[in-house]
């Protein structure tokens, strides 16, 4: 065992952890994190998703041991202290980007880094920004809906 | 779990070196996206790892003294790609190492190694080629410096020793100043994908904006390494750029490629892509280095 300090949707956290863990394992197993999903577990699916000092990364190919001294964000993070949804995961309930939901987590961080830059994406773009992700429901068309839509609305606030 | 039998993490360079000898048979670790998918496989199984993952001496893009751009290997594909001196000066190399993989991989995935894994596909290795990439590899007994063209020794083995690292990657200034380079990747999809086949192309104009002064060409997937056409570039040097000239490109790389057929694609398929990739990506160079569309 290892033991680790990493500072987890806002919390620091010191946890030890078997060496040989993925970061999904960890938030999973260990901190009831669920939202992280674990699907391929070999970076292909991006249901692991999760922001590691803001960048999306697939957790399944992430050591835990790595995660030392980092900053994780997963959706669980993002609840509001009111229970209120974050305009991105309102974007995508009213878009109707959610069939089975098991990718959704994911996207919905991808997206998080996404808006954080800022900047505006035409259609194509956020294709490809979304490409680390499978939809087994194929519901990519309402996904890029939602995501171009909360692409807008947070270039309108904080446009760059 | 990954089926590992210990890991170890180093502070140092210095400190993985001498891990890799003490800990025999043991495997380097950067960003994880090849060994930990390996791994997941069950290539690997109960192996010992050394992490060189987030070391901040293999991290870094600077330009020296003499304008080489130093790039450390333990710099994600995201970090190149995004990087002002990246893009300003060698933006072919940008371009190619943005086609791997999706973004998250591109996030933790690292240019080293891309290249000490030796594969032939890596999307990486092409434009480095025609770059003229020299790789600086520091061992217990010191460093030493070889161009990357030397380095492949076989699909999926490279010249590092027991104990060695890949510590830079150089870029010299006579290998970029003034050169427009494109990289084409050909895959089965847009993303998340390996190539079937990858062009790069680095050339330099004449004043008159229509002679090729310098040229190089590097295919990944078109040999069981990455590799240049020399010939090629040789017969090019020297010559206007023309449609014609485009089509003799493509037919004399086909005379230093040796594509096989795989589950991906056929060697026939391999040679057509051989000859239209590097067309297209040379007439893309041009425009690149200053020259008129073709």
């Amino acid at each position: 065992m290892t033991i680790i300090n990493m500072t987890v949707n806002g919390v620091p956290r010191q946890m030890a952890v078997d060496e040989r863990e993925s970061l999904a394992d960890t938030l999973r197993n260990r901190l009831g994190l669920t939202s992280v999903k674990k699907g391929c577990e070999v970076g292909e699916c991006g249901a692991c998703t999760v922001l590691i000092d803001g960048k999306a990364v697939d957790t399944c190919i992430y050591l835990s041991l790595w995660a030392d001294c980092k900053s994780i964000l997963t959706v669980e993070g993002l609840n509001r202290p009111d229970g209120e949804l974050t305009p991105i995961q309102r974007a995508f309930v009213e878009e109707a980007a959610v069939q089975c939901g098991f990718c959704t987590p994911g996207l919905i961080m991808t997206a998080v880094e996404i808006v954080g830059t800022g900047k505006t994406y035409t259609r194509e773009e956020l294709r490809r920004l979304i490409s680390g992700h499978l939809c087994r429901c194929t519901g990519y068309q309402n996904i890029l809906n939602a995501m171009e839509r909360i692409v807008e609305e947070a270039h309108k606030v904080a446009g760059k | 779990m990954f089926d590992v039998q210990k890991i170890y993490r180093a502070t140092s360079v210095e400190d993985a070196i001498r891990a890799l000898h003490r800990m025999e048979g043991s495997i380097l670790i950067s960003g994880g996206s090849d060994v930990l998918i390996k791994i997941r496989e069950g290539k690997l199984a109960g192996c010992t790892l050394v992490s060189i993952n987030d070391l901040q001496e293999l991290t870094g893009i600077v330009m020296e003294e003499d304008g080489t751009i130093k790039i450390g290997p333990g710099e994600t594909f995201t970090r190149i790609t995004e990087h002002p001196l990246i893009r300003q000066h060698i933006p072919v190399l940008g371009h190619a190492v943005d086609q791997a993989g999706g973004p998250q991989l591109r996030n933790v995935a690292t240019i080293g190694g891309n290249v000490c894994n030796g594969v032939t596909s890596a999307d990486s290795a092409g434009a480095l080629l025609v770059l003229g990439a020299q790789l600086e590899i520091t061992g217990r007994d010191g460093m030493r410096t070889l161009p990357l063209e030397q380095f492949y020794k076989g699909p999926g083995r490279v010249d590092l020793n027991r104990g060695e690292i890949l510590t830079a990657i150089r870029i010299p200034q006579k290998d970029y100043q003034g050169f427009g380079g494109h990289y084409i990747k050909y895959a089965q999809r847009a993303a998340m994908d390996i190539a079937t086949l990858g062009c790069a192309v680095s050339l330099r104009l004449e004043e008159d904006r229509q002679t090729i002064a310098d040229y190089r060409l590097a295919f990944g997937v078109a040999a069981p390494t990455p590799i240049r056409c020399r010939k090629t570039e040789a017969a090019v040097m020297g010559k206007p750029v023309s449609s014609r000239l485009l089509e003799e490109i493509g037919q004399l790389a086909l005379g230093e490629v040796s594509p096989r057929t795989s589950w991906r694609a056929s060697k026939e398929f391999r040679q057509r892509l051989v000859c239209e990739l590097s067309g297209r990506a040379t007439a893309q160079a041009v425009k690149h280095a200053g020259g008129e569309t073709l």
